[in-house]
């Protein structure tokens, strides 16, 4: 099944960053992406998958889990845990596609059906969670999907571990993915208490400039007629993408944030009014994650203002009936943090 | 062919001459669908059952191959049925898991038809929508995680009325419709035919070209009538490509691009393209006079929501969708030099392929945006089989929907093994089998939170809204942050002059109520028992979803038109207070608010009759009109 390249997508910036920044660094944890259908959203999250580099695993870890890490990390079922030898593979990172419909047994992992009707043992078949682990987790129309699960889902990307207690089976394993939520807010609105622990959250738009909208509507029909030649023509500018990735990936750990970036970061969250430091460490890291796609030696305010609204918008005490989009008060917000 | 390219002419055909030619273009959408299914992801047919429907139906099976695979999805499908399961039966027997494939990847190839399409629940339409995009099922149910192959076309019959429609998610999936109230049951011609073998139109299509400017006149023309979407650019773009390849070219001609226009961009207009911006104003009461012969199916429930006062009346009499004299803009020969011919061209076409009466069209689309009705909708304070958090496992014959509670099921054919003859196990390494008979299942139960629906009643004539309409607004908005919180739905009633709105159907978009109250005037007289029935249909059929409702009447209880319009003398009050009568015989709680400025006995009495709650705007604050609510939607006492 051939898969849409991430480079070949027009337009769209926020949305390309936003996935970019939370590909370099997973502690930004998870974006949102509200807006019109037919925009490009699912198109993007599962583009990204397939311009990720591919990582190490453990074979036959049903958690896919690091070859690297310490043993105890991983949970039953890895062949590390029973001590045996064990291979590593380069296996592409997990993108998971969390579909509407899935049974809650699929997502956090159940008895197995086989064992317990067959033998009458208990054995824990894992679920989407567990292949997530070091991945995405992409969930289309996550406004509609069911209270109790998107509790679940977002419980276990903030713990990075998902507690299995159902039908006799008591488990705990390894999911540390990244979230990615997309949904229409005129559909149903997300519960706002959810809209905050998501890292970032972008509002997309069809784009309204006609050559924009040629260009997509042409790149869409090229790759529909003949997928193998659209893949290749943007090959290079993938594998370029891929590896400007890989090394922002590793440089971000050492890039310096320097105090006044700090300094300007904590004074734009109060003038906001934003609760709590999350939104802060958010804004933070996730300048820091830009400053690293764009090659930067530290973090500045340049790319403060690139992620401000991407990090907080979402994160503003919100009166339901006010006017005034989200986006506009960051807007008013850095202008003024900016000006002093 | 029908693709003729609209060109104003002022004489109406006659009747005949139109209804051929609106046949006409049913039969090449039948014949288009035929040769794409998947990439042209459907053909909505909206409308009543009956003969055009099932003829349209039988046109397009009669066109595929005959070994094509169309089978109808029913609208309470089970996820089991729709992407496959574990058939239970022979799991047990077998003691192996027997995977049943589901309908949609049996359409794999096909057609799937979905009836009644107005009513499925989100979660079908969700699955739906990512099978078009994807055309691969991606499963991951009851142990089994797996990708189908999956392209397929939908037939999708909308019976909705008014306000009911499909989902748009759905819609925007879609490349054609047609809407059967234009067509003539009397006139059906006989079935299309096709002469050329549909695997060389098909290999043909692989090779149809589109020039740039060919794109461009289509994304423009898209632009112009204001459809956001990209998806509908690129569907007719398609739809053109596959006229060309029905036509025997292989490259895009004119006539294939003002075709898909037409059928693809017209219905989806939502504003009527004006050459300037200065013009717009000045073309859309001009296109709503000329809505004098709607074909839209109107709104013939009292509850529907015609927020023009001028809207057109339903009007029986066929008319055609497709009828080139139809002079939606005014200004049409006024285009601005500075498009192309090509554009021209493609935006005549699609403006050609408008119903009529859009802007009545258009309220009614707006109003039920994101507010589609679902049969899923969680019922109020209920237990469930199907979802919802769990709540233990109870005995119950499988039926469709239920799940299975397998621990639940194992221990309770335990006890019995011995006797069933398959024995315990009696060490290690005894792989017998546990029998499992059908008095041992058990099905998992699931809690629903209850859904709340708040319908707000607002008296907004000339007595109340001389005093206190702008109080009663703050009440409401209020009351909505509150709403908003507890996620409720939220519908919006307004009665003045002769008749109630509704304003808005049930919805959750609380900014959507917010703006729909702002633009509210007031003045005219005060029809409170219309205000009143028309709050009551609501509640009906909130209630018929599953849903809680409440009733916020907010009124000065200055009835002063009766149901039938007449005005003065007693017929007002008594209607209303009847009216009372009648909605506390729906046991619906509900709450008044008196907006008078001292508190009347009038207003006490109609909330007497009601057994509603009563309260005095003047002394209440609005923290304690959204904490009776609360008590009300908890099932309290009325106080008074």
């Amino acid at each position: 099944m051939p898969v849409f390249p991430f480079t070949a997508i027009v337009a769209q910036d926020e949305l390309k960053l936003a996935l970019q920044l939370v590909a370099i660094d997973p502690s930004l944890g998870g974006v949102l992406v509200l807006g019109d259908r037919g925009t490009g959203k699912s198109t993007a999250v599962r583009a990204l998958a397939t311009m990720l580099p591919s990582m190490n695993a453990t074979r036959g870890c049903p958690y896919n889990c690091d070859p690297g890490s310490a043993p105890g990390g991983c949970a039953d079922g890895c062949p590390r845990q029973a001590g045996g030898d064990t291979v590593v593979d380069r296996v592409p990172v997990p993108v998971v596609d969390l579909p509407l419909g899935a049974t809650e047994d699929r997502v956090v992992g159940a008895l197995d059906l086989e064992a317990a009707l067959s033998r009458g043992e208990r054995v824990f078949s894992p679920g989407l969670l567990a292949r997530a682990n070091r991945g995405f987790l992409y969930i289309d129309e996550v406004n509609l999907l069911p209270d109790h699960l998107v509790d679940l889902l977002l419980d276990v990307a903030a713990s990075g571990e998902n507690v299995v207690e159902r039908e006799g089976v008591s488990i705990r394993h390894p999911a540390r993915f990244v979230l990615i939520g997309s949904g229409n807010p005129e559909e149903g609105e997300l519960r706002p208490q959810l809209l905050d622990r998501f890292g970032l959250a972008l509002e997309i738009t069809t784009p309204k400039e006609i050559p924009v909208r040629v260009e997509v509507v042409k790149r869409r029909m090229a790759f529909d007629r003949d997928p193998a030649a659209f893949l290749a023509e943007h090959a290079a500018s993938e594998a370029a993408a891929t590896r400007r990735l890989v090394d922002a990936r590793v440089r971000v750990r050492e890039l310096a944030v320097p105090d006044r970036v700090i300094e300007r970061a904590a004074t734009l969250c109060a003038s906001l009014g934003t609760d709590g430091l999350r939104g802060e460490l958010t804004l933070i890291r996730a300048a820091r994650a830009a400053a690293s796609l764009d090659g930067s030696s530290e973090t500045n305010e340049r790319h403060l203002v690139k992620v401000a609204a991407l990090a907080l918008r979402h994160r503003l005490r919100r009166e339901p009936l006010d006017e005034v989009g989200s986006t506009v008060r960051v807007d008013k917000a850095l202008e003024e943090v900016f000006a002093a | 062919m029908s693709a003729y390219i609209a060109i104003a002419d002022v004489h109406p055909a006659p009747a005949s001459v139109r209804d051929s030619v609106a046949w006409d273009e049913v039969a090449l959408m039948a014949r288009l669908i035929a040769v794409d299914p998947s990439g042209l992801g459907g053909l909505l047919l909206r409308g009543r059952a009956g003969p055009v429907r099932d003829q349209i139906c039988a046109w397009v099976q009669g066109l595929l191959p005959a070994a094509t695979v169309v089978r109808r999805i029913p609208v309470h499908v089970s996820d089991d049925r729709l992407l496959g399961g574990i058939a239970l039966a022979s799991t047990l027997r077998s003691g192996r898991i027997v995977w049943e494939q589901g309908l949609l990847p049996t359409c794999h190839g096909g057609l799937a038809v979905l009836p009644m399409a107005e009513r499925l629940e989100s979660r079908v339409v969700s699955q739906l929508c990512a099978v078009l995009d994807r055309g691969v099922l991606t499963l991951a149910r009851e142990g089994v995680t797996a990708e189908v192959p999956c392209r397929l076309g939908l037939l999708v019959l909308d019976e909705g009325i008014g306000d009911e429609q499909v989902h748009v998610a759905l819609r925007d999936r879609l490349a054609l419709q047609v809407d059967l109230d234009a067509l003539d049951a009397r006139s059906i011609p006989a079935a299309p035919t096709q002469q050329e073998p549909l695997d060389d139109v098909r290999a043909r299509l692989q090779s149809v070209t589109v020039g740039a400017d060919a794109v461009t006149a289509m994304c423009s023309a898209a632009e112009a009538l204001g459809i956001p979407s990209m998806r509908a650019a690129l569907l007719a773009v398609r739809t053109a490509c596959v006229h060309a390849a029905l036509g025997g070219r292989t490259e895009v001609a004119e006539i294939d691009l003002a075709l898909g226009a037409r059928l693809v961009l017209g219905p989806l207009a939502t504003r009527i393209p004006a050459p300037t911006p200065a013009d717009d104003d000045a073309a859309q009461p001009d296109a709503s006079d000329d809505a004098g012969e709607p074909n839209e199916p109107e709104p013939n429930e009292p509850e529907s929501n015609t927020p023009q006062p001028d809207a057109p009346e339903p009007d029986a009499g066929p008319t055609d969708a497709t009828n080139p004299d139809r002079d939606l803009q005014p200004c049409d020969d006024e285009q601005p030099p500075s498009t192309s011919g090509l554009e021209e061209i493609v935006l005549a076409a699609a403006k050609s392929g408008m119903p009529d009466g859009l802007l009545g069209a258009l309220n009614v689309t707006a109003a039920s945006r994101g507010a589609t009705p679902s049969a899923g909708q969680a019922g109020a304070s209920r237990t469930s089989t199907r979802g919802g958090r769990p709540a233990g496992a109870r005995a119950a014959a499988l039926e469709d929907g239920t799940r299975l509670a397998i621990l639940d099921t194992l221990r309770a054919a335990a006890p019995w093994q011995r006797l069933r003859g398959g024995g315990v196990s009696s060490g290690p390494n005894d792989m017998r089998r546990i029998q499992v008979r059908r008095e041992d299942f058990r099905i998992k139960q699931f809690q629903q939170r209850s859904e709340t629906c708040v319908i707000f009643a607002v008296d907004a004539s000339g007595s109340a809204a001389l005093e206190r309409l702008a109080e009663a607004k703050g009440a409401v908005e209020h009351l909505l942050t509150d709403c908003y919180v507890r996620r409720d739905h939220v519908a919006l009633i307004a009665f003045r002059g002769t008749a109630a709105d509704v304003v808005l159907p049930p919805t959750r978009s609380l900014a959507r109520v917010r703006r729909r109250l702002a633009d509210l005037a007031g003045g005219g007289t005060t029809p409170l028992a219309a205000g009143i029935d028309a709050a009551m249909v609501l509640a009906n059929e909130s209630r018929r979803r599953g849903q809680t409702p409440l009733v916020v009447m907010m009124t000065d209880g200055r009835g002063n038109v009766a149901r039938d319009g007449r005005t003065g003398g007693a017929a007002p009050n008594d209607d209303a207070l009847e009216s009372s009568r009648r909605l506390r015989g729906t046991g619906v709680p509900s709450l008044v608010l008196d907006t008078s400025p001292r508190a009347t006995p009038r207003v006490r009495l109609l909330a007497a009759e009601m057994n509603a709650r009563y309260l005095a705007l003047p002394y209440c604050n609005s923290a304690g009109v959204s904490r009776e609510i609360r008590q009300l939607a908890q099932g309290g006492k009325p106080c008074r």
